[in-house]
């Protein structure tokens, strides 16, 4: 019995604002900076954009892609860092707005960047058991940072869906994996406004040590080596870390290449790894296999190998492609921004 | 039915009152109708009061008693009631007090009308306007009410080629109007340039194509025409009373440039008048913002759909023109306390008719005209007064 | 606006869920409980907007009423959609790109929000047809 992906949906806001101008308002060398982190640009949320908004047009671009019937959706789970509540769950929102409800079952996942897999995880044991038909599973944020921190370069916005479900898959879940220790390298106390973070401390016993460690028990579970795999996609946080991580799993330029979209988008936290991987959907072919692994802060990893069955081609072009969500940006001054993102 | 007759007005100033409460306002525009009238407290058999929103402007329900209390008429425990109909509260308060006396249930009526609108913030007063439009599927979707009537000029404009300078004609000749209007807010000059520069507030709307925010009150004395001469010299014969309402939102119309309940309630009123909108001498229109009087002057039938715009720009509406619209100086410029607006659109008309409007009198007037409205025209109420019984 | 009175509209803002008069079958949005055209002859039922749509007149809103004052200036219009009905709403879009006639799509946006702890408000709003 096999479970996977049936559909997936992106949303990507519409304006974005560029390293040099964060950089003129706070006096720093944009080129170091973008040398530095790998990033150009970030995505910024409309002033009527939030997590749930974006989730909404994330989770109606997977249902209009391969036209799935919404009461057939059984379990909808959204997992982002910026809820627009703190109590009051943003999966009933998406529920009612993609005509879900009443008979189904919601939650929202809080696991910093890697809520979203987390997500995927639960549905998929859900398909599995039988319970439910169709899970979504979402990764949405609009990411907060504050106002002159490192983060302020590349906390971006975007969301992306996913359809799990045994019938009508695009891609077969092969395995998952995951690597959980109590790290806190990122956090965000209640009632602050924007996390805090433990500096170089969230690279090498935080991000490389989750990543390689789930990837390599994945690979190890099902016996499989880097070299098996067309696509690899890692959690992007900037340019440089997934690029070095892929490296010491031993993983090509050319197997992370495709997936990779944080230069121009910056890092849309826990909808950073699946708008990777629908990157890679988009131009995935019939037996394509991938690899993909989040990371969230705290800390976690999960890992994913997945094989691209028939059908992709038909629906790909139902709803829009993660290239074509990242065209036709504007540009925000960092006043304009600021309103944006309700600083002031 | 009984003819009916006016037979006695008051006004207030119109303006920021801030030392003045709602209260006090009626009365004294109560009182003075009464005087002129020569009718004492014992003979008024009832009160309708137009008032749109005196529950968010100050907190206060029970108005038909509040007023019968201070106005002194409590001990003597006339019936009093209050009518609303957003804007159009004046308007209904007068047609609903003229039924009343024609029906001959009552003789002596006072209809009156009064808002006090300064003691919210603007905030506060825009909110409480706002709910003349249609709360879940105009105002939560983002409209605000001077954005509803900037879409009705922007497709006025598209469709009739209606300028941005036409609309402050209109502006222009109301402030001058008003120059000559004791009671008005504005009693000051403005220019095109002037309303064409002033703050966008909802494109292509500028402040100074919109009504201000007031207090005041205005009130008529009715009376049945067969005993109108016992109390004055010069009654106001009622010749029709007409009202009609339309969907409360703007979209939902059958055609978004014309206010089908004005154009339905003119049309019933010159049939019950038998007369025609040629033989209008002057009319008090709802000028809530500068479109407002170009879609009345269109709808009531003094110049065909789309031409009110050239009508405008060519004097047609001006003091010495053809029709002269809003000699009182209009809701534009003599202020908007909107449920008295209804009301002193009868009481302009009467002193006009009567010859008693002073710089501002439109020579040798005999047939007026009041137009009033709720909302974007949800109601709409047209009266036509004559010194001719 | 009180919670209630907006969550009973949730699906008619969020999914544009109107009615149509089997009788005579013209829709309407927002929804009806009677036909304004066949009145005690009419037969309502739940009909679902396309979303689809075009300008039949805009402004563009440079002073706010509370809870919409952040947004502006801000793109406000009548769609007549292509169901038949017009309805109110704001158009995401600049505002010198707006016209008449401009074919336009709805999107799920933040409406309105009643203070930083209040309720938030979701719903419909458009942006230009792609």
């Amino acid at each position: 019995m096999s479970i996977g992906i049936t559909s997936y949906g992106v949303y990507i806001p519409r304006y974005r604002i560029k390293v040099e101008e964060i950089a003129r308002v706070w006096g720093d060398d944009p080129e170091n900076i973008k040398r530095g982190l790998g990033v150009c640009e970030k995505s910024v949320p409309d002033m009527d954009e939030d997590t749930a908004t974006i989730a909404v047009e994330a989770a109606r671009n997977a249902i209009r892609r391969n036209n799935t019937n919404p009461k057939e959706v059984g379990a909808i789970y959204v997992g982002s860092e910026s809820h627009p509540y703190v109590v009051k769950p943003t999966a009933t929102i998406v529920a009612e707005a993609i005509g879900a409800t009443p008979y189904l079952t919601a939650a929202d996942f809080e696991f910093a960047c890697k809520a979203g897999t987390a997500a995927i995880q639960a549905c998929m044991g859900e398909v599995a058991a039988g319970f439910i038909e169709y899970g979504m599973a979402i990764g949405s944020d609009v990411s907060q940072a504050a106002p002159g921190d490192a983060l302020e370069y590349t906390a971006a916005a975007g969301g992306a869906a996913y359809i799990i479900g045994k019938k009508n898959l695009i891609a077969e879940i092969e395995d998952t994996f995951s690597f959980t220790t109590d790290t806190p390298d990122f956090w965000r106390r209640e009632g602050m406004s924007y996390p805090l973070h433990g500096g170089r401390f969230t690279g090498e016993p935080a991000y490389f040590r989750h990543i390689v460690s789930a990837t390599k028990g994945l690979m190890e579970k099902i016996d499989v080596k880097p070299g098996d795999y067309d696509f690899v996609v890692f959690h992007q946080p900037n340019g440089k870390f997934p690029i070095r991580v892929a490296k010491k799993l031993g993983f090509t330029k050319e197997q992370i290449q495709p997936g990779l979209i944080v230069p121009t988008l910056g890092n849309t936290y826990s909808a950073s790894s699946l708008i990777s991987l629908a990157a890679v959907l988009d131009e995935a072919e019939q037996g394509s296999r991938i690899l993909m692994t989040s990371f969230g802060s705290g800390a976690g990893s999960d890992s994913f190998s997945m094989v691209i069955t028939e059908g992709i081609d038909e629906m790909r072009d139902k709803a829009p492609t993660v290239q074509e969500l990242l065209k036709g940006a504007r540009y925000l001054d960092y006043a304009l921004y600021a309103k944006h993102k309700g600083v002031m | 039915m009984r003819e009916v007759a006016i037979i006695g007005v008051g006004c207030t100033n119109f303006g920021e009152m801030w030392n003045r409460s709602f209260r006090d306002i009626f009365v004294e525009a109560g009182l003075s109708a009464l005087e002129d009238a020569s009718v004492e407290g014992e003979e008024i058999d009832a009160l309708f009061v137009g008032n749109m929103s005196a529950g968010k402007f100050i907190d206060q329900e029970h108005i038909g008693s509040l007023i019968a209390d201070y106005a002194g008429l409590a001990s003597l425990h006339v019936p009093a009631v209050r009518l609303g109909a957003a804007c159009a509260s004046g308007g209904v308060a007068l047609s609903q007090g003229v039924l009343a006396v024609a029906s001959g249930y009552y003789d002596i009526v006072v209809a009156g009308g009064a808002e006090k609108m300064t003691d919210v913030g603007t905030g506060g007063a825009i909110d409480a306007l706002a709910s003349a439009a249609d709360r879940e599927w105009e105002v939560l979707m983002g409209a605000t009410f001077p954005g509803l009537y900037a879409m009705i000029a922007r497709l006025h404009m598209h469709k009739y080629g209606t300028t941005r300078e036409q609309l402050a004609m209109v502006a222009v000749k109301n402030h001058l109007n008003a120059t000559m209007n004791p009671k008005a807010q504005y009693r000051g000059e403005i220019s095109i340039d002037e309303v064409m520069s002033s703050s966008l507030v909802a494109d292509p709307l500028r402040i100074l194509d919109c009504s201000p925010i007031t207090d005041g009150a205005a009130a008529v004395v009715l009376a049945p025409a067969e005993i109108a001469k016992k109390y004055t010299e010069s009654p106001v014969y009622v010749k029709a009373s007409a009202q009609a309402t339309d969907t409360i939102s703007l979209h939902d119309r059958r055609d978004i440039t014309t206010l089908d309940a004005t154009v339905y309630a003119a049309k019933k009123a010159y049939k019950i008048a038998s007369i025609r909108p040629i033989d209008i001498d002057l009319a008090e229109v709802h000028d809530c913002f500068t479109i407002g009087e170009i879609c009345a002057i269109e709808d009531l039938g003094f110049v065909p759909k789309g031409n009110g715009g050239p009508a405008t720009e060519d004097g047609l509406t001006a003091l010495d023109g053809k029709i002269p619209v809003n000699p009182s100086g209009g809701l534009k410029a003599c202020g908007h306390p909107v449920g008295a607006t209804g009301i002193k659109q009868a009481v302009e008309t009467v002193l006009q008719l009567r010859g008693e409007a002073g710089k501002r009198q439109v020579s040798g007037a005999e047939v007026g005209l009041t137009h009033n409205v709720g909302g974007t025209g949800g109601t709409a109420v047209v009266h036509i007064l004559s010194i001719n019984r | 606006m009180a919670v209630p009175r907006f969550w009973r509209n949730i699906p008619a803002r969020y999914n544009l869920i109107g009615t149509k008069c089997l009788t005579c079958e013209k829709c309407y949005f927002p929804p009806r409980t009677t036909c304004p055209a066949c009145r005690r002859a009419g037969k309502i039922e739940m009909h679902k907007f396309e979303g689809i749509g075009e300008v039949v007149t805009y402004t563009v809103i440079h002073s706010a009423s509370e809870g919409f004052d952040r947004q502006t200036p801000y793109v406000l219009a009548i769609i007549r959609l292509d169901e038949g009905p017009c309805m109110t709403a704001q158009i995401v879009c600049d505002p010198n790109e707006i016209e008449i006639g401009m074919k336009v799509q709805s999107i799920f946006r933040k409406i309105a929000e009643e203070g930083p702890d209040g309720v938030i408000c979701y719903g419909t709003k458009f942006a230009p047809k792609r």
